[in-house]
């Protein structure tokens, strides 16, 4: 007879179940320098997470205190939805002459990409979200990755004072003044996802790790 | 496909040699392959006998320290800032690193694939060359040569004629010395001694050459006995003589010379024996023709009997310098070699005023160099500055005495303003009757200079303690640096006042850090490297040798060498500001032999945005020297 308890078992292509087969065991105690880390920005077609859709996906590979630009991804991706108001913001225009991928196609080549290795963003929830969508659009889970977050990990390196009314959100603009990074290709995904990097790279070295901390302590601040 | 993060990349690299001359393709390619390496203050790099890097580095931002080791008290090296490479071992050899490299300040380098690099600089020559100098200026190693051949030993086909010296044609002594085979061999060693010449050649009643005669032969033939001074020097000539014709390569000459050992060559106009001849060449000249022209021009310089010769050498001499310049010579052997060719035209123009005086000095003296010259960092053509003592004399005496130094100086003065050195506008020179003095009017002045403290005294004494003996009597230089010491030992005073003059000029960088520039006058706008930062780097140098007594070290970079070594606390300070003296000499150097002049005033706008970042650590090294000073010598209480 027809089971109407069992749940039906859906059948994952094959990308994911690859990217799946990363997750098997996870070695929290992993010293830090053999750490990868994925750094990433996305730019959207706004700030709806129902509305609005990815355009771009910019990331880069750092390990150790190496970022190596033979890992840099960057991928535009064909949308219909469009918002001409977040234009501004990126001047990403729909009928631009970059190369661009259907959204499956990129989160094929993101996922092939990203692996385990920990995500950063800076408010990388708002990055993730925008991913995790587009995944559920296209009937796939979300994603399995550990994140981190730049705004959260350099507000770590502050001590808190209430007098300074430091104690709150720093933009991407503000960490890159007080770290010393110059500001270019602001408000590209590459070109954010890559002063990311550094101010990743900067804050991490701030936050003083022992010399053979592991993964566990970075995740635990 | 884009890549906005390389494309940074490549427009960083494109503003730096060697990348500015890498094709747009192959920099895109480096560009795309590049590590980004964060540095954490302090963190090392690569260590000196760690094994070689894939890559080599270029500082993109903050400054990286080459040290012999990591210890803490290593020999800097070199100290590079943005747009500076190093780390160029792997690239070149496949030993271990020889050098440490630290992140002295928080740094972000670029790592360049040597495997993605090695391919282009065998299309590239330049780029390898650049590398190169940048490599053996920071080994300290000048043979540099080695280097390009292990660099381009695929490639030999590369190699352009006229960069082997070996295939160039040879220059020789034109209008060589004969001499009558039937003279006498005293008349032959007579005109040798006249003419400064080690060899003369012999002639027939034709005037055509039928042998030589050498030092050699006097040596081995007429002061062993064997022969008389009498005899006709074609008793004691060498012959057949060995004839050639011009335009010989260097390596023909080389050949040559080593068949017939004879050490000399006569070259007649058609090559044989049956015209007359037109040179002479010997191992000297193959030595000079080798680049070791500093030996050739010494030998010029020694049988000058005119100042325009000597104008014409020291022509040759800034030649010379421009070439060991630009080939990356490390700048202390440059300025020794030029020190001593310039010690070497001011003596010989002594010596021709000596000449013309009716009778020899009636007294003993010396000839003092002051200012640059006495410091031993004049690169440049600059103005003289000099003095004379003599002994002292009875009093009866003293008025003829002085007269003839006076009349002396004068004639070296304007020798060696024939010569291209300028006289000195404010007539600090020999000539001056106030710097032509017996040792105890000296011992007077420089006394009064100290007890009396005057502000134009101090810019007097300033130049004058940085006297060295050019020619004439040591113990009299002696006894006058002795009794200045003894002097200015019980008079604190002294050194507050001098410090305070040399603090008169402010820090090079103003509050914005910007470069101070002249406000008004001739040079309007421009910097004026020698009052702003060289001037005050001196000054303080000298204000600290003198108040730990040591003599003899006037050079400025030597002095600070010298004051790392006598405070071991401040050594890695005073290290520092020595490889500041070092390459400000060495920027006014540069941009007075690009500019044909002394190289005191610098457009700020065709500086590169590198050289302007060397120039302001310099800076801020003059600044905290400042600050130094102005509390060890207590300035403040009178400022």
């Amino acid at each position: 007879m027809f089971n109407w308890f069992q749940k039906k078992k859906i059948e994952y292509p094959q990308f994911w179940i690859d990217y799946k087969s990363h997750f098997q065991e996870e070695d929290l105690k992993i010293p830090l320098k053999d750490v990868t880390f994925v750094v990433l920005d996305t730019e959207t077609t706004g700030f709806s997470y129902e509305d609005d859709r990815m355009l771009c996906i910019g990331a880069i590979k750092a390990k150790e205190n190496i970022i190596d630009l033979k890992s840099s991804f960057e991928i535009y991706i064909k949308q219909e939805a469009f918002n001409p108001e977040s234009v501004e913001i990126h001047g990403l225009m729909k009928n631009h002459n970059y190369e661009t991928v259907s959204e499956i196609d990129a989160l094929k080549m993101f996922l092939a990409y990203v692996e385990n290795a920990i995500i950063v963003a800076h408010h990388t929830n708002f990055d993730i979200t925008m991913i995790n969508k587009a995944l559920e659009r296209n009937g796939l889970p979300l994603l399995l990755n550990r994140t981190l977050d730049t705004a959260y990990l350099f507000k770590k390196t502050k001590a808190i004072n209430t007098l300074l009314k430091n104690d709150r959100g720093y933009s991407l603009d503000e960490v890159c003044k007080e770290l010393n990074i110059p500001i270019k290709d602001r408000h590209t995904a590459a070109g954010d996802a890559m002063l990311t990097a550094q101010a990743f790279l900067k804050t991490l070295a701030r936050l003083n790790f022992k010399q053979n901390s592991t993964l566990k302590s970075l995740l635990r601040k | 496909m884009k890549n906005t993060i390389a494309d940074r990349v490549y427009d960083f690299l494109k503003k730096y040699p060697p990348f500015d001359i890498i094709n747009k393709e192959d920099l895109v390619s480096i560009a795309e392959n590049v590590i980004i390496v964060y540095l954490e203050k302090g963190k090392v790099l690569f260590k000196n006998d760690d094994t070689k890097h894939d890559h080599f580095y270029l500082v993109k931002e903050g400054g990286v320290v080459l040290k012999k080791n990591e210890l803490a008290d290593a020999e800097i090296i070199d100290i590079c800032d943005e747009g500076d490479v190093f780390g160029l071992r792997p690239l070149i050899t496949n030993d271990s690193y020889m050098m440490t490299a630290i992140a002295e300040e928080e740094a972000l380098v670029y790592g360049i694939p040597i495997d993605v690099f090695k391919p282009i600089i065998e299309k590239e020559h330049n780029v390898g060359l650049y590398l190169i100098e940048s490599f053996t200026s920071k080994t300290k190693n000048p043979f540099s040569k080695k280097f390009a051949q292990d660099f381009y030993q695929d490639s030999p086909a590369n190699l352009k004629s006229e960069d082997l010296e070996e295939l160039q044609t040879i220059k020789y002594s034109k209008d060589p010395i004969c001499i009558s085979m039937d003279d006498l061999a005293i008349k032959a060693a007579n005109r040798m001694t006249d003419y400064k010449v080690s060899s003369l050649i012999v002639v027939d009643e034709n005037k055509l050459p039928i042998g030589m005669v050498t030092d050699k032969d006097f040596r081995k033939k007429v002061v062993t006995g064997l022969y008389s001074s009498k005899v006709p020097v074609k008793e004691i000539m060498n012959f057949p003589v060995n004839t050639y014709k011009k335009n010989l390569t260097v390596t023909e000459a080389q050949l040559a010379l080593v068949q017939n050992q004879s050490g000399h060559l006569v070259i007649t106009e058609d090559g044989t024996d049956q015209t007359k001849a037109i040179g002479i060449l010997t191992n000297h000249d193959i030595v000079v023709s080798q680049g070791n022209s500093a030996s050739g021009l010494m030998k010029a310089i020694r049988r000058a009997k005119q100042p325009k010769e000597l104008r014409k050498i020291r022509q040759q001499i800034a030649q010379l310098l421009k070439g060991y310049f630009f080939q990356s010579i490390p700048l202390h052997i440059i300025t020794q070699i030029i020190h001593e060719l310039t010690e070497a035209i001011n003596i010989r123009a002594i010596e021709i005023a000596l000449q013309k005086m009716p009778q020899r000095p009636p007294v003993k003296f010396a000839w003092l160099s002051l200012g640059s010259h006495g410091r031993k960092e004049q690169l440049l053509v600059t103005d003289q500055d000099n003095a004379l003592v003599f002994e002292d004399v009875p009093e009866e005496k003293y008025e003829s005495v002085k007269k003839y130094f006076t009349i002396l100086s004068n004639r070296v003065n304007t020798i060696l303003n024939k010569v291209g050195y300028e006289f000195c506008p404010a007539d600090m020179m020999a000539r001056n009757p106030k710097w032509c003095q017996s040792l105890t009017e000296w011992k007077t002045q420089f006394s009064h200079w100290i007890h009396n403290v005057e502000t134009e005294d101090i810019l007097y004494s300033s130049i004058f303690f940085d006297f060295n003996r050019t020619y004439g009597d040591k113990e009299l230089v002696q006894e006058l640096a002795h009794s200045i010491f003894s002097a200015t030992d019980y008079n604190p005073m002294f050194f507050t006042l001098m410090s305070r003059s040399a603090l008169q000029n402010p820090s090079p960088l103003g509050f914005f850090k910007q470069f101070l520039v002249e406000q008004d006058g001739e040079h309007k706008d421009l910097f004026d490297i020698k009052a702003r930062a060289l001037m005050p780097l001196t000054d303080m140098a000298r204000i600290l040798i003198l108040s730990h007594k040591v003599k003899s070290i006037n050079n400025t970079a030597e002095r600070y060498e010298k004051l790392a070594e006598l405070e071991p606390n401040n050594k890695d300070f005073y290290l520092a500001c020595s490889y500041a003296a070092k390459s400000l000499i060495k920027f006014r150097t540069k941009h007075g032999l690009i500019h044909h002049d002394s190289g005191r005033y610098i457009k700020l706008n065709e500086l590169t945005k590198e050289e302007k970042m060397k120039l302001k650590r310099c800076f801020k090294t003059i600044s905290e020297l400042q600050e130094i000073i102005k509390l060890r010598f207590k300035v403040t209480q009178l400022l």
